[in-house]
């Protein structure tokens, strides 16, 4: 590699993961200062563990939490089976009528504004509920139907990419050896794949966790999740509970990345080792 | 060499009574336009090795998977043991196939793959303990059942795949480029263990592959495809020594090819005129061609004699013999390959074993004296 | 097995149940929702629950009466807060686009170039932000940007490089720092997965035949790696015409974006046919690139085939 290019690069790479990790650190950095402003550092009474105990006392946080996290689990779980059938299926069948619909669809919803999609799904449940009488009014099943529509588009990309490199003649050899299709998918794709349905899981649940925009359009009155209450607090500026909510997220994803990261580097060497 | 199996040294195909084990019946497969099989007809007897031999794009690995049920022919039958195996999927098949890849399932072990075919049949837990561990033992994995394929070498790999396929006891097992990822000696070693394994439990091979080496090491028959059509069909040495078309002298092993027209046709013999060559050939067995018809005369290079001074008359006059300088010499260790460039300009190849040590050695720009036997020469029409 | 063919000679294929369960469901919940839109777009707003006259309403016994209003559309292209909205946001997108084009093409070539090892740290790197909530990551930058936050904590007590707070909150600036922010993983993953599929071999051997290194990057890489380019800007550029959260607690009062327009007219003025008629307007203008998103997609999946 060229020496000159490479001072150029590392220093590009250098600024740039600063540039991304300085408001995340900056954000754990205050969540330990005892001072109501945040980000005027109090240092008599800093660092601290005031704002923590605080935050596992704020009900109306945790009952959002403790919504944000239903919604996220059975978010995820329907997502990933939805999200695999689509997949598996564009990935697996080159042709079948609607197949340009259904790539179209799964596409559609990682761009879209948030704004658009959350504004027709109320609309579709209004003009439901007035049709058929369901679903009642918005609240937790809503949300969770809003979620899995698009949260489903992120698990087909995924495990569309990951069929995209399966061997297919695993799956060649365990028909030969007289397995029918279906048992072929459950006992030897699904398994091999695995890694990528649980990263989609993961992501899903990240998703719909995180979501704020579409939550709010299709929820309803006691269905306040996570972000929608993060949101009207910090529409009025800091908060050092936030800070402390952003530190406990950040720990989790780190080590949850982490973890899926020696994960997956052990799955490659399983797959490639095959050939 | 080779191509053991007593119900094969009997030679059914040529049998008129005999009933083949598989039977292909004027199958085509065409991809919209393109025909990557077309009508072909094969019969392959029961205990054979049938190489299906062409280069890469021929129609012989889609003829191996319309066998294995991978592919559907457009048109024609395929009958394996009698039974018509049109429209039967690959899981009903009493066919099994080893992969280029070996396609062993990255996710259980050796033990579980090998008894995945048996756990779809059915088969009682104690017998495919049993048979999985016989297998085991044939193909000298003993002590592998509990490994990994991530943890075995690719020679293992490949075995476990052939055990896997084997232990179905399938009526025919379908090959695709068994031997191309192994290194040379392995190759060479893993294929007498194939020939053996093959007569120990007798089940029919279908070879796929574009190694004519490996052809004609482990056929007991070889198909010679081009163009997804079966140009020739035989035995090792038939395909060697009496190819029916240039492509097929050409393809295995090398071969000097000269153009010529009929001088003299007669049953006992022909004698062709060649310009190329700037002399004439004498053939010892008559040909039949339609008269003044251009003809090809395919003369082996083991069977061509290089010597400086000129040989002996052979009775055929200035028949069989033509002088040329070594323009190149590549030196084998076993054998040399000379090219000798004649004065019409074409180049001849010749090997020659070097059975001295010290033997005076023919060198570069040498005039040499290159003759052959009368019944040296084949001679084709297309 | 005999079942199955029987089931697929009365057309009911193993293939079409597996995908018709998505396929069904998208149709319910992603398309149909737009037909409503685009339905309500052309209602009147009404005191109501829900807040808007039906379309389609029996007159006496045997008329129907089909009640098309335009005034919404007509609203819009004449009101010149929205029509300045709209440009404004292709505007801010776009601008958004090119600085994070800019900034996270040297990242994800510099992980492209990277050992193994480094580049699967590094890539957990730009993952570990992607997860992280963005409202949480976009508040960060609230607590950074204020008068007495972080940066004019340091440069004003710290540095001593100015005496007064720098305004920076609550401008475009702002915004446009966090949309930048937020998006820029979106840029640097399509583009790195490009660029890890680059054969580096071509620089040599452009480099062996004369060329310099920036020119061989101008000349090589850089076309190369056109459908990362094309895949990150589309992921960047169309969902932050549409965005709401970032202008909505970074942009103050002036930056106008349509997301934000449209989320103000549902929630305060509960005008639905109104903000139905922007989203409509949002998907036009937003369709084709879409549309182009998606045939860069094909055209990536067909080269690596």
């Amino acid at each position: 590699m060229n020496y000159r290019r490479s001072y150029f690069i590392f220093t590009c790479l250098v600024f740039g993961f600063a540039f991304l990790y300085v408001p995340i650190l900056s954000m754990v950095f205050y969540s330990f200062n005892a001072s109501k402003l945040v980000t005027v550092w109090d240092s008599a009474n800093s660092p601290t563990l005031r704002w923590y105990a605080s935050l596992l006392h704020n009900d109306e946080i945790l009952d959002a939490a403790w919504i944000s996290l239903k919604v996220a689990v059975i978010n995820a779980s329907g997502s990933v089976i939805l999200g695999t059938l689509a997949g598996f299926g564009l990935a697996r069948f080159t042709q079948f009528r609607g197949r340009f619909t259904l790539n179209a669809m799964t596409t559609a919803p990682l761009v879209m504004p948030e704004v658009i999609t959350g504004l027709s799904l109320l609309l579709l449940f209004v003009a439901l509920e007035q049709w058929i009488g369901w679903p009642a009014g918005r609240g937790l099943t809503t949300m969770t139907i809003a979620h899995m529509t698009f949260s489903m588009a992120y698990v087909t990309v995924v495990v569309q990419s990951r069929m995209a490199t399966f061997d297919t003649t695993l799956e060649e050899a365990a028909m030969d050896l007289g397995a029918l299709p279906i048992k072929v998918f459950f006992v030897i794709t699904l398994p091999i794949i695995f890694p990528a349905i649980l990263s989609g899981w993961l992501l899903a649940f990240t998703l719909s966790w995180d979501d704020l925009v579409i939550s709010s359009f299709t929820s309803g009155p006691g269905s306040s999740t996570l972000p929608m209450v993060v949101f009207s607090k910090v529409r009025l500026g800091v908060s050092p509970e936030i800070n402390v909510l952003a530190t406990l997220t950040i720990t989790v994803v780190t080590i949850m990345i982490v973890g899926a990261g020696l994960w997956m580097s052990r799955a490659a060497k399983l797959e490639t080792a095959a050939d | 060499m080779a191509n053991s199996g007593e119900a094969v040294k009997a030679a059914p195909w040529r049998d008129p009574r005999a009933r083949p084990y598989v039977e292909i019946e004027r199958v085509t497969k065409a991809f919209g336009d393109f025909k990557a099989v077309d009508d072909v007809s094969l019969n392959i007897y029961k205990g054979e090795i049938f190489c299906l031999l062409g280069a890469s794009g021929c129609g012989k690995t889609t003829l191996l998977r319309m066998l294995g049920g991978f592919e559907t022919p457009t048109s024609g039958r395929i009958l394996i043991d009698g039974e018509d195996m049109t429209g039967v999927p690959p899981y009903e098949r009493p066919v099994n196939m080893m992969f280029q890849s070996y396609a062993l399932f990255p996710h259980m072990n050796v033990e579980q793959n090998v008894a995945f075919g048996l756990k779809q049949d059915r088969v009682p837990r104690a017998e495919i303990a049993e048979r999985v561990a016989t297998m085991l033992e044939l193909v000298k994995l003993g002590g592998f059942a509990k490994r990994k394929p991530h943890q075995l070498s690719g020679g293992q790999r490949q075995r476990v795949a052939l055990a896997r396929s084997l232990v179905k006891r399938p009526k025919v097992l379908l090959l695709d480029e068994p031997l191309g990822a192994l290194d040379k000696k392995l190759r060479e070693h893993t294929q007498f263990e194939l020939m053996a394994l093959q007569d120990k439990l007798g089940v029919t091979f279908l070879v796929v592959t574009h190694d004519q080496e490996e052809a004609m090491t482990l056929a007991s028959r070889i198909g010679v495809m081009d163009h997804g059509e079966i140009v020739q069909a035989g035995t090792p040495s038939e395909i060697y020594e009496f190819p029916q078309s240039k492509f097929v002298a050409d393809f295995v092993g090398s071969v000097n090819i000269f153009e010529g027209k009929l001088l003299e046709d007669e049953p006992e013999y022909v004698r062709i005129g060649s310009e190329e060559l700037g002399g004439t050939i004498h053939v010892s067995h008559g040909i039949s061609a339609a008269p003044e018809a251009t003809v090809w005369a395919a003369i082996r290079p083991e069977k061509i004699f290089m010597s400086t001074a000129p040989p002996v008359s052979s009775g055929q006059g200035n028949d069989n013999l033509v002088r040329g300088a070594v323009q190149d010499i590549a030196y084998l260790g076993d054998l040399s390959i000379y090219l000798v460039k004649l004065p019409t300009g074409k180049v001849v190849r010749v090997t020659q074993p070097n059975t001295s040590r010290h033997a005076e050695a023919i060198t570069w720009e040498q005039q040499v004296y290159l003759s052959w036997d009368a019944s040296s020469p084949v001679v084709v029409t297309r | 097995m005999k079942s199955l063919r029987a089931l697929s000679r009365i057309g009911i294929s193993g293939r079409g149940l597996v995908v018709s369960l998505p396929y069904l469901w998208l149709l319910l919940f992603f398309v149909v929702p737009f037909v409503i839109v685009l339905k309500i777009s052309f209602s009147d707003i009404d005191l109501a629950i829900p807040p808007y006259k039906p379309l389609i309403e029996w007159v006496g016994k045997n008329s129907l009466a089909i009640r098309v209003n335009f005034n919404n559309y007509a609203f819009l292209f004449t009101d010149p807060l929205y029509i300045h909205a709209f440009l404004n946001s292709i505007k801010v997108a776009f601008i958004s686009t090119l600085l994070c084009l800019l900034i996270g093409y040297p990242i994800a070539y510099g992980i492209a170039r990277s050992t193994a090892t480094t580049r699967n740290v590094l890539l957990l790197m730009v993952m570990l932000p992607f997860w992280t909530s963005l409202l949480l990551r976009v508040y960060a930058w609230i607590g950074l940007l204020k008068a007495n936050g972080v940066i004019n904590n340091i440069l004003m007590n710290w540095l001593h490089v100015i005496h007064e707070p720098l305004t920076m909150l609550y401008t475009p600036f702002a915004m446009y720092v966090g949309i930048v922010y937020s998006y820029l993983p979106f840029m640097i993953l399509p583009l790195y997965a490009n660029l890890e599929k680059m054969d580096w071999q071509l620089l040599e051997a452009a480099e062996d035949l004369g060329c310099r290194p920036w020119q061989a990057f101008y000349k090589i890489t850089l076309p190369l790696s056109r459908n990362g380019i094309q895949a990150g800007s589309m992921l960047v550029f169309i969902p932050a015409v549409g965005e709401f959260v970032i202008p909505a607690l970074l942009g103050g009062p002036n930056a106008l974006m349509i997301g934000r327009v449209l989320w103000d007219e549902f929630f305060s003025n509960r005008a639905w046919p109104v903000a139905s008629a922007v989203a409509i307007l949002l998907l036009i203008l937003l369709v084709p690139f879409m549309m182009w998103y998606q045939n860069v997609q094909a055209r990536e999946s067909a080269g690596a085939r």
